[in-house]
């Protein structure tokens, strides 16, 4: 799996209220909450983001409510996976779970900047710039995480179980 | 010696053999059929028990993809409309109607309308939540009912529609964070300054993933509801869960709940915690927290003098009796400060009751403050209480974040009921041990 895009970094504890303001989640539309991704840390994220760009930040991002349309902003505003230093847990499984990878490197905040071109090669499992300047590499997603991740998400994933299930009935 | 030693009123009379493990381990271990499960081991466990709120919306679009027609076992699905409740726009309105259209067509009976009560307040009220359970709920301060010896832990919606299609999910066994206290607590000095005290020195992903128990002596003068707080605040801290132990307290506030085997119900003296913390009582004040980060938290004397314009009484982590009662002592024959604003949401229909009967509802109205229907509230910023830009809030819920509670300019403090009443009254941040004429 590779995503590839441009790179927007974050601090630490972007908290889900940031990500996705609850007063906008009376609407579920992916495309109404991806229009307010990101809003309350970075003005110009929304607009800016592009398909296949990618999210680097600091410490226990998604921290907060266990609010799933956190994820479903991002995904649908076109990011094609985050790289933390730490992810906290609600937000970890429901990113699994909706097929968006997030991926641990302690480096990475540090080492890339805002508009770098960079790609991730999730069976490498590392972050690189498109330059080839910038590298680093990324820890491994457990093994039931990867599981969900590679069927892309837990829909389809119970889906080919089921199937496998009826198959074998 | 713990508190759970010394006053362990359910565990059988025969000795049981110590088996090194940590009530975390003993609950996922029997969810999963592996009573041997240690932190760390990830297993597929059964919850005996699920909660969502408004989001049920979107468990059930993502249990239609799977084109499955209603829950494993619909006797063990807990639905609460309590986040946007009464609705706050037609959007809303029409998710409530789908709701109460599926749980009909569903069969599921654990339904609480408008105007019942906040989710996690109705789990350990309605003793829905028992203790050894594992409860799982679409909210991330499901922490919350660890106050009943249950395992409560926050998943997104789409787990939990996967938990709805196939009664089971994956859980990491998480280690244990110990938090225990020495000490006399000062007076005025209530759960939510503790809590606020622990995560001041802890962070917010201090306890990440952890499990928190609280034990010790100190439980003794903590009741349920102060145990709430307790494991609420835990999710602050980035904790899966957190736990109280199974008591005395708790068999007073529920004789008929009390376990069999009360060991299920509490960590082995020989468990194995990856930390243990002791708080000194002494050391605790008032406490206020902000804005915008929980663990920004230091005595109230440092805050003093901040204007607010709204102080907010409510939510799972302060909207009970007890909260309600701390208020009133500060609020009695006082008047909210000119300019200022005190909204009261109880945490549950029950809790307004007993308000109303013990007169503290009308001395809260008496003080000028404004009573919500209970529910969340301006907690989350949806409805009822919106800040706007400029706009400084005092609040005895839990999450100060950016734009939460309305307006990203808007600030938030976070402090128990008693510090937000007295700060009602002076229309800025305020000390209620002045108040409650308690020398200091
Ligand atoms: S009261 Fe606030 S924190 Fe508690 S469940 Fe409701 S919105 Fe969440």
């Amino acid at each position: 799996m590779i995503s590839e895009g441009r790179v927007w970094t974050f601090g630490d504890e972007i908290n889900t209220d940031l990500i996705i303001p609850g007063r906008y989640l009376d609407n579920y539309d992916p495309s109404h909450l991806a229009k307010h991704a990101m809003e309350g840390a970075s003005r110009e994220f929304a607009a800016g983001v592009r398909p296949g760009d990618i999210i680097v930040a600091g410490r226990n991002f998604g921290c907060g409510s266990s609010r799933e349309q956190a994820v479903t902003a991002l995904k649908s505003a076109g990011v094609s996976a985050v790289v933390a230093k730490s992810f906290a847990r609600i937000f970890y499984r429901n990113a699994i779970n909706l097929g968006m990878p997030v991926l641990e490197s302690q480096e990475a905040q540090s080492s890339f900047s805002d508009g770098d071109r960079a790609v991730i090669d999730l069976d490498l499992g590392c972050l690189s710039s498109m330059d080839g300047l910038k590298k680093t590499y990324l820890k491994e997603v457990p093994p039931n995480a990867k599981k969900i991740l590679a069927s892309g998400g837990l829909v389809p994933y119970l889906r080919q179980k089921t199937d496998g299930q009826r198959k074998t009935q | 010696m713990t508190r759970t030693d010394l006053e362990f009123k359910y565990s059988s009379s025969v000795e049981l053999p110590l088996t090194g493990r940590t009530v975390a381990e003993k609950i996922l271990g029997r969810a999963a059929n592996t009573p041997e499960a240690k932190a760390g081991d990830v297993l597929e466990v059964e919850p005996d028990l699920v909660m969502s709120h408004e989001n049920t919306f979107l468990v059930n679009k993502t249990l239609e993809e799977l084109e499955i027609g209603k829950p494993w076992d619909p006797e063990k699905v807990v639905v609460v409309l309590d986040h946007r409740s009464p609705a706050n726009s037609v959007q809303t309105a029409a998710v409530h109607s789908k709701i109460r259209e599926l749980v009909r067509r569903m069969g599921i009976s654990k339904f609480y309308d408008v105007g019942e009560g906040i989710c996690h307040q109705l789990l350990v009220e309605q003793k829905l939540a028992r203790p050894g359970q594992l409860v799982l709920g679409s909210d991330s301060h499901t922490t919350t009912i660890g106050a009943v010896g249950a395992f409560g832990a926050g998943i997104g919606a789409t787990d939990m529609a996967g938990v709805w299609a196939t009664g089971k999910t994956w859980l990491k066994v998480p280690e244990t964070l110990r938090v225990t206290m020495s000490g006399h607590l000062q007076r005025a000095v209530f759960p939510k300054d503790i809590a606020l005290y622990l995560i001041s020195k802890l962070g917010p992903s201090g306890a990440d993933y952890m499990c928190v128990e609280f034990d010790g002596i100190f439980l003794f003068d903590i009741s349920i509801s102060g145990r709430m707080v307790l494991c609420n605040m835990a999710a602050e801290m980035g904790a899966k869960a957190a736990i109280a132990p199974v008591d005395s307290t708790f068999g007073a506030w529920s004789p008929e709940c009390a376990p069999e085997n009360g060991r299920a119900c509490v960590s082995d003296p020989d468990a194995k915690f990856r930390d243990s913390i002791e708080l000194v009582a002494e050391d605790i004040r008032p406490m206020v927290a902000g804005p915008h980060k929980v663990e920004a938290g230091k005595s109230v004397d440092e805050f003093e003098d901040i204007h607010i314009d709204q102080a907010f009484i409510g939510s799972c982590t302060n909207g009970r009796l007890e909260d309600l009662i701390a208020a009133s002592w500060v609020l009695k024959g006082n008047k909210v400060a000119q300019g200022c604003r005190l909204l009261v949401a109880p945490a549950s229909r029950a809790v307004l009751n007993d308000a109303l009967d013990m007169g503290v509802i009308q001395t809260i109205l008496a003080a000028g403050g404004v009573i919500l229907p209970p529910g969340c509230g301006p907690c989350l910023g949806a409805h009822e209480g919106v800040l706007g830009p400029g706009e400084v809030c005092i609040s005895s819920s839990n999450r100060n974040f950016k734009g939460r509670m309305g307006s990203e300019e808007a600030e938030i403090y976070l402090a128990s009921p008693a510090t937000v009443a007295a700060s009602a009254i002076e229309g800025k941040i305020a000390d209620p041990r002045r108040w409650l004429k308690i020398d200091l």
